[in-house]
């Protein structure tokens, strides 16, 4: 499986965030990217996410499951965590794996996982801001995609919860997916950088 | 349809734990209803003829302040990105969040009917009426106001704004909706006729405001 | 025993524990003979047997504005004294109080439906407890709507005491709107020149009715804290990780 961009443009709120960007990434990579604020980190996730529409060049993924599109197989970890305050941790897992379908793993060994199945019944409200993003992750072993797209994935985990975290991508890299996280911090793991917007 | 049937799940659980979200529609309902009088007068014979007016203005107004936020949390949390990029078409689950809001906001409305009516002065038959063309009104009040909601969050601002985009997109659902309720109570008008708009307005809004929601959300995406 | 003695939680809970059943025993007690005495009262000459609906109706009615002056009290003691228990009284008392309300506007429109032929008039009195129910609902829907039960309770205190003065202000409209639009008013009810035999019923039922809501009360006080005590040991098992 390969993923790739070809001479990408960003256009938001009238301004140019980047252009002419190229990127590659095959299966069991991570690519980490780099660049100061604003310089479109965020946006290059989101372009691949189809969550914005680039405003040249193109993104291809050869490789992949032919019936499916390209977001529908890429997991997004935002910098919002997708929680309900209201629903119990369980829920909150659950109705992710419902929505988000395919192929799936037991919510239970995820949750333990990531270190919450003390707190399983506990409404999602009462977590820490760590814990909250602890659950994201579980969201990303339940329901299972080649793709991951993560946007400063590490913020708000503790050094436990990075060490942990560093041990999942090493699994789903070995599982043969792939990783493009936007960070400004050491994630713990060998990665190729892609560096945008020029010099710090 | 499983993923849409959690999504409904979800949002129900959600409308019925938080602070009584649905429930305030009905005490705002009330609280309108009950103003009413102060403004026209306590004689019941003519707040028996306004009536079915009073309670069709009061549920339009509660169904549609309730919706403000249909969307707008969903954005604020992140769900909504996670949701577009999911293999559930956008226009589908748009229409399951309203279906959501309507059984846990809407439905309720139509339960308290009753209630207001007799502090109208409404007949049993006038109440039935009047609750059965809100049965059949309020899921356009909610799928037209749905493409508010979505305008709100590609706009970044709800509340006013949002009633002052959807109210007007209203008014054929009152037209109908009162004018029905009024041929049952007091003709000369048949009842079906009006009726069978209403619920045309209804069934056309099924599909009008999924697919226009959905374009405003996907349009609106930063 | 002073009020600072019942500001610790723990020491409520025991003393409550205690005194709630002693209450409750007098509650059934006075309600049983109040009940008989009801319905033993002889019919009014005008109004027949309807008039007995008056021994529910009127501590419904005298409730509903003494539980607003109960959580009007404990709202001062959040404001002001900062009395620990002072939001879990106010939060209790509220959903009882608005069903002695709704009792109130239930009892009253059967009471109506004989004389007025219909269930609903709005009579001046009527009409004012709908709009107490309303506030009541409101400050229910205040409760629930905030999480975090100490940020609700200063917000619930300043509504419940601006409600406190609003409402004799409420009632003088509503009376001079009523009498706007119907010069008399259809039901009368003298308090001085109601003979003894209803009298003596009616104060047993007031009495019954109040001490049925201090029970209520404290039970409902000793419910809120325990449930916020739940809600604490849920965030501190939130927060640590079984071993």
């Amino acid at each position: 499986m390969r993923l790739s961009g070809q001479g990408l443009t960003c256009v938001r709120g009238g301004r140019e965030v980047f252009s002419g960007l190229d990127f590659e990434a095959a299966s069991g990579d991570v690519v980490a990217v780099v660049g100061r604020n604003g310089s479109g980190k965020t946006s290059l996730l989101r372009l691949i996410a189809g969550l914005l529409i680039p405003a040249g060049g193109r993104i291809v993924l050869d490789g992949g499951d032919a019936e499916m599109t390209l977001p529908e197989q890429c997991h997004y970890l935002g910098h919002r965590d997708a929680l309900k305050p209201a629903l119990s941790v369980a829920e909150n897992l659950s109705f992710w794996a419902d929505f988000l379908g395919g192929e799936r793993c037991g919510a239970a060994e995820s949750l333990a996982t990531v270190g919450l199945d003390h707190a399983t019944d506990l409404p999602a409200a009462f977590l820490s801001a760590g814990q909250r993003r602890r659950l994201s992750l579980a969201r990303l072993l339940t329901v299972r995609r080649p793709v991951w797209l993560l946007d400063e994935p590490t913020n708000a985990l503790d050094v436990a919860g990075q060490d942990l975290f560093g041990g999942l991508m090493r699994d789903h890299l070995a599982r043969g997916g792939l990783i493009i996280a936007a960070t400004h911090t050491a994630l713990g793991i060998a990665a190729r950088e892609l560096r945008i917007g020029g010099m710090a | 349809m499983t993923a849409l049937a959690a999504l409904i799940r979800r949002d129900i659980r959600i409308a019925l734990r938080v602070g009584g979200g649905a429930l305030i529609g009905v005490l705002f309902f009330l609280t309108v209803v009950v103003l009413m009088p102060f403004a026209v007068g306590p004689d019941l014979a003519l707040l028996s003829r306004l009536g079915p007016a009073i309670l069709w203005l009061g549920a339009l107004l509660a169904s549609l302040l309730t919706l403000d936020r249909l969307f707008m949390a969903d954005h604020e949390d992140g769900s909504l990105d996670l949701i577009t990029m999911s293999r559930t078409p956008l226009e589908l689950a748009c229409a399951a969040k309203a279906l959501a809001h309507w059984l846990a906001a809407g439905l309720p409305l139509i339960v308290a009917t009753p209630v207001l009516g007799l502090l109208l002065n409404l007949d049993m038959a006038a109440t039935g009426a009047v609750a059965l063309t809100l049965l059949a009104g309020t899921p356009a009040l909610t799928f037209t106001g749905m493409i508010g909601a979505a305008l709100a969050v590609t706009l970044h601002r709800g509340g006013l704004l949002m009633a002052v985009l959807v109210l007007p997109l209203s008014i054929p659902v009152l037209i109908f909706g009162v004018a029905a309720s009024q041929a049952a109570i007091t003709g000369p008008l048949s009842f079906g006729a009006p009726f069978s708009i209403l619920c045309a307005l209804s069934l056309v809004s099924l599909i009008v405001g999924p697919f226009a929601a959905a374009a405003s959300l996907k349009h609106g995406l930063d | 025993m002073t009020l600072i003695d019942l500001a610790n939680p723990t020491r409520f809970l025991a003393l409550s524990a205690r005194v709630v059943p002693w209450l409750a025993a007098a509650t059934v007690i006075l309600l049983t003979i109040g009940l008989y005495q009801s319905a033993t009262a002889p019919d009014d000459y005008q109004q027949g047997a309807t008039v007995k609906i008056m021994f529910i109706h009127v501590p419904n009615a005298w409730l509903s504005m003494f539980v607003w002056g109960v959580m009007s009290v404990a709202s001062l003691g959040t404001l002001v004294w900062r009395h620990p228990l002072a939001d879990v009284a106010a939060k209790a008392a509220a959903p009882i109080g608005a069903s002695f309300t709704f009792l109130a506007l239930l009892t009253g429109s059967l009471w109506g439906r004989p004389m007025w032929g219909t269930y609903w008039e709005w009579d001046a009195r009527l009409t004012s407890v709908l709009i107490l129910f309303l506030m009541y609902l409101g400050l229910m829907a205040l409760w629930r709507a905030v999480e975090d039960p100490s940020r609700a309770a200063r917000a619930a205190a300043v509504l419940t005491l601006v409600g406190a003065i609003n409402l004799p202000i409420i009632k003088f409209s509503v009376d001079w709107w009523n009498t706007l639009h119907q010069p008399a008013s259809v039901m009368r009810m003298g308090g001085s020149t109601l003979d003894k035999s209803f009298l003596i019923p009616l104060l047993v039922m007031a009495v019954a009715f109040t001490l049925l809501f201090v029970t209520l009360h404290l039970a409902a006080m000793r419910n809120e804290i325990l449930r916020r005590r739940v809600r604490s040991l849920q965030m501190m098992q939130a927060s640590q990780k079984a071993a």
